[in-house]
């Protein structure tokens, strides 16, 4: 495998544990903002329970990804700049207003006890739950841009081609889905996190996540052949396809696995379907970065530096992994979930 | 505003926004770790204490500076993407290697400020080690990038496109070890100084306990320490940028015409029009020593510099006499400190109402640093390869945008700073509780 090809795919496999790790916690503050009922009080506080030691960890994947984007591919890094310049600048405003009113109302006097019932929420609450669900949504759209072949690149130029690229139908759909699978997989996780009463409320909202997702791949797939059909014929292809339909079946199995209330393999299937979804989508879109100008060949940057990232990434990872499994070990390991 | 001063604006007010919390992700652990040995070594409960009350300010500033970094990260290349077309394969693996330091960090700091109940007392603190190291890690390697641009070395320009790129080429460059000791360096300083500072008013209001004290050592431990060898490495950075960076150094020290036995200006207003300036106070031959150690050493002044290859006089010259100003006034704030602790005076009034006054002068120093290293290369983005102007975006909005992200960061900066200061003032809490855990017979978390 050539080296850029080996870097796509490390910076790929990096997006996807980027999804479902983060993915869970933007989900989360999804469902803060949404919190209903007896319960509301005790679903926000398990949502802040479950984020609270791993959200950072969990949102370093994605400067992880940015990183190995520019230092691998800077042409591309470049364009994407240029033509997402909107939609990323509000990426920003909600990761920046995520994780500030995250850590500002766990540590304000008034988010350190329960709220009084009838209380105003506080605002860092609000701005927090909004943030969640606008930064999945507008990074959705992102990746849609960047498949709908609206950017268009030439010799180190950019220009849009017709309607703004992160707005055109394609992209609205993939935000939407994004919302969903965020939404999804963390009502899966905080179904496995918690007991009781309150596991019921996440599974009943997995189970209305789990159905918009569904129903949004249902209504992706003919605008793809419509609007992309590049992507469309892409995913059909032989690579990705068997991705795909493991990616289908993992859907549906952890669907299953939330009915028959098997909340453990609900949390594995759903972690395979998001995973083979996103890899699928990377690489049906493959050889292409940008469609239809810049591809992992065009753009890639200086071979040695590309060898630099490959030779770099096992001593990185043997720091990083262990360091990882301690996390979760310490702060999501079973140990817990049999003291309860 | 044009797209350029647009560009930089923003780009100046992110990272004069993350570098404070950068500079406290690097500093506050090494505090927390410290006082948190000494709980572990002395079994003096005031020191678990400061350890907590500590963890809990890096957990917010950790989060802050975390997410504008993040917001740099994607700057780079919604501001300067042609910049990045050309050097982000250059000095991507700075960052790649910062990348693992960071992830490092990150984990540790989930692991230390959530795991006071979860991990054995000896085993929380060793979860703190890693924090102070990556964090220090994680400065040394950013600054390498920047070294890049003030140095760049390690590729050549063939038709505009980088070639023959070494993918060490942002370690190799020989600014690189002097800029990482001064940065390091003024993290700790303007940590220790903001941290002794706020328990100075503390102890100023009639709180002096042993938390207050032991809190004021140990940050102005830290704190003095770095301070002093700071102009040793200062002095290392002025010879390098003497040699590499001419323009910066004529810039920093108003120095118009090339002299041999030139002086060194203390103070003044610089008038580059008229290139002179005005009210400054010249020690003979003092630049020369410094920069050559021989008192008739010529020193290149900016009229070796065409006008369009000079940096802003004005501006770099101030900053520097801020930053050298602040560091010697450090130097002598700590020095006093511990010369009164050792004569048993180190809570007199006028000594802690100095430390109060002096908290935010460290973090001074570091920002007008920081604005001598960058006005100071400028017209350049890459030190005499690629003008600042040519590396911009060509995209229309970012006037838009840089207002939009000075009023965001000055308003999270003031309800930080709030936050900060009630976190402050309140006693410490034997048992201090972030969020309720949410089910029954759960352990609760901190």
């Amino acid at each position: 495998m050539s080296p850029e090809n080996a870097v796509a795919g490390v910076t790929l496999a990096a997006a996807v544990v980027y999804a479902v790790l983060a993915g869970a916690d933007f989900g989360g503050g999804i469902w803060d903002l949404l919190a209903r009922g007896p319960r509301r009080e005790e679903q926000r506080a398990a949502v802040a329970h479950a984020m609270g030691p791993v959200w950072e960890a969990n949102h370093v994947w994605l400067i992880f990804v940015i990183v190995l984007l520019f230092t691998a591919f800077p042409p591309a890094f470049a364009a994407l700049g240029v033509a997402l310049f909107v939609p990323f600048h509000l990426v920003l405003l909600g990761i920046i207003l995520r994780g500030a009113a995250f850590v500002f109302r766990a540590y304000s006097p008034q988010g350190a006890r329960p709220l009084l019932p009838g209380r105003p929420r506080p605002r860092w609450g609000v701005v927090f739950g909004a943030a969640s669900a606008l930064t999945p949504v507008l990074l959705g759209m992102c990746l849609g841009a960047v498949s709908s072949g609206g950017v268009r690149v030439r010799g180190g130029e950019v220009w849009i081609q017709g309607t703004p690229p992160w707005l055109t139908p394609v992209a609205l759909v993939m935000g939407a889905f994004a919302l969903a699978v965020c939404a999804y997989l963390a009502a899966v996780y905080l179904a496995n996190e918690t007991r009781g009463p309150l596991r019921d409320d996440f599974r009943c909202r997995a189970l209305w996540a789990g159905t918009a997702t569904v129903a949004l791949s249902v209504l992706a797939l003919p605008l793809l052949r419509v609007e992309a059909p590049h992507l469309w014929r892409g995913l059909l292809s032989a690579r990705a396809l068997p991705l795909l339909a493991v990616g289908v079946g993992a859907a549906l199995l952890s669907g299953w696995a939330l009915l028959a209330r098997r909340f453990r393999l609900a949390r594995v299937a759903t972690v395979a379907q998001t995973a083979c979804l996103l890899a699928g989508w990377g690489i049906a879109q493959f050889p292409y970065l940008v469609y239809p100008d810049v591809t992992v060949g065009s753009a890639a940057g200086p071979p040695g530096t590309l060898r630099f990232v490959l030779w770099t990434l096992p001593f990185g990872m043997a720091l990083l992994l262990p360091s990882l499994w301690l996390l979760f070990r310490v702060f999501k390991g079973e140990h817990l979930t049999r003291e309860e | 505003m044009d797209t350029l001063t647009a560009a930089r604006a923003q780009m100046e007010v992110s990272l004069a926004f993350h570098m404070v919390f950068a500079a406290l992700g690097i500093g506050m652990p090494l505090l927390m770790v410290v006082a948190e040995g000494l709980w572990l070594r002395t079994g003096s409960e005031h020191y678990r204490h400061l350890a907590r009350k500590w963890g809990k300010a890096t957990a917010l500033t950790f989060a802050v500076g975390a997410v504008s970094g993040t917001a740099l990260s994607f700057e780079l290349g919604l501001l300067w993407p042609r910049f990045m077309a050309f050097a982000g394969g250059i000095v991507g693996p700075a960052f790649a290697l910062e990348g693992y330091a960071f992830f490092v960090e990150a984990v540790f700091v989930g692991l230390y400020l959530y795991g006071w109940d979860r991990l054995a007392p000896r085993a929380h603190w060793w979860a703190g080690i890693p924090v102070a190291l990556s964090g220090m890690a994680s400065g040394v390697l950013v600054v390498a990038a920047n070294a890049w641009m003030q140095n760049p070395v390690g590729f050549r320009v063939v038709d505009g496109r980088p070639m023959d790129v070494s993918p060490f080429a942002p370690f190799q460059s020989p600014a690189w070890l002097q800029m990482s000791i001064h940065s390091t360096l003024s993290c700790y300083v303007a940590t220790g100084f903001a941290v002794a500072g706020v328990y100075a008013v503390g102890m100023l209001r009639g709180r002096r306990d042993a938390y207050h004290r032991s809190a004021l050592g140990i940050a102005l431990a830290v704190a003095t320490a770095a301070a002093v060898l700071q102009p040793l490495s200062g002095d290392l950075s002025a010879r390098h940028v003497a040699r590499h960076q001419p323009a910066k150094l004529a810039a920093a020290e108003a120095l118009f015409r090339t002299r041999a036995g030139a002086p060194l200006l203390v103070g003044g207003i610089p008038d580059a029009r008229a290139e002179t300036v005005r009210w400054g106070i010249e020690i003979p031959r003092g630049l020369s020593l410094l920069v050559a150690h021989r008192p008739d050493a010529a020193v290149m002044g900016l009229d070796r510099f065409a006008p369009a290859d000079r940096p802003n006089v004005t501006v770099a010259h101030l900053a520097f006499q801020v930053m050298v100003g602040c560091g010697f006034a450090l130097i002598g704030l700590g020095g006093g400190y511990w010369l009164a602790r050792r004569r048993g005076q180190a809570e007199g009034a006028w000594l802690l109402r100095a430390l109060a006054a002096g908290s935010p002068l460290g973090f001074l120093a570091l920002e007008a640093g920081w604005i001598v290293t960058e006005v100071g290369r400028q017209p350049w983005i890459v030190q005499g390869v690629m003008r600042t102007r040519d590396g911009v975006t060509p995209v229309a909005g970012v006037p838009a945008t840089f207002f939009g992200f000075a009023l965001l960061y000055l308003l999270l900066g003031v309800a930080l700073a709030l936050l900060l200061r009630r976190l402050a003032t309140g006693a410490p809490e034997p048992a201090p509780l972030a969020v309720p855990a949410p089910h029954a017979g759960g352990r609760r978390v901190a």
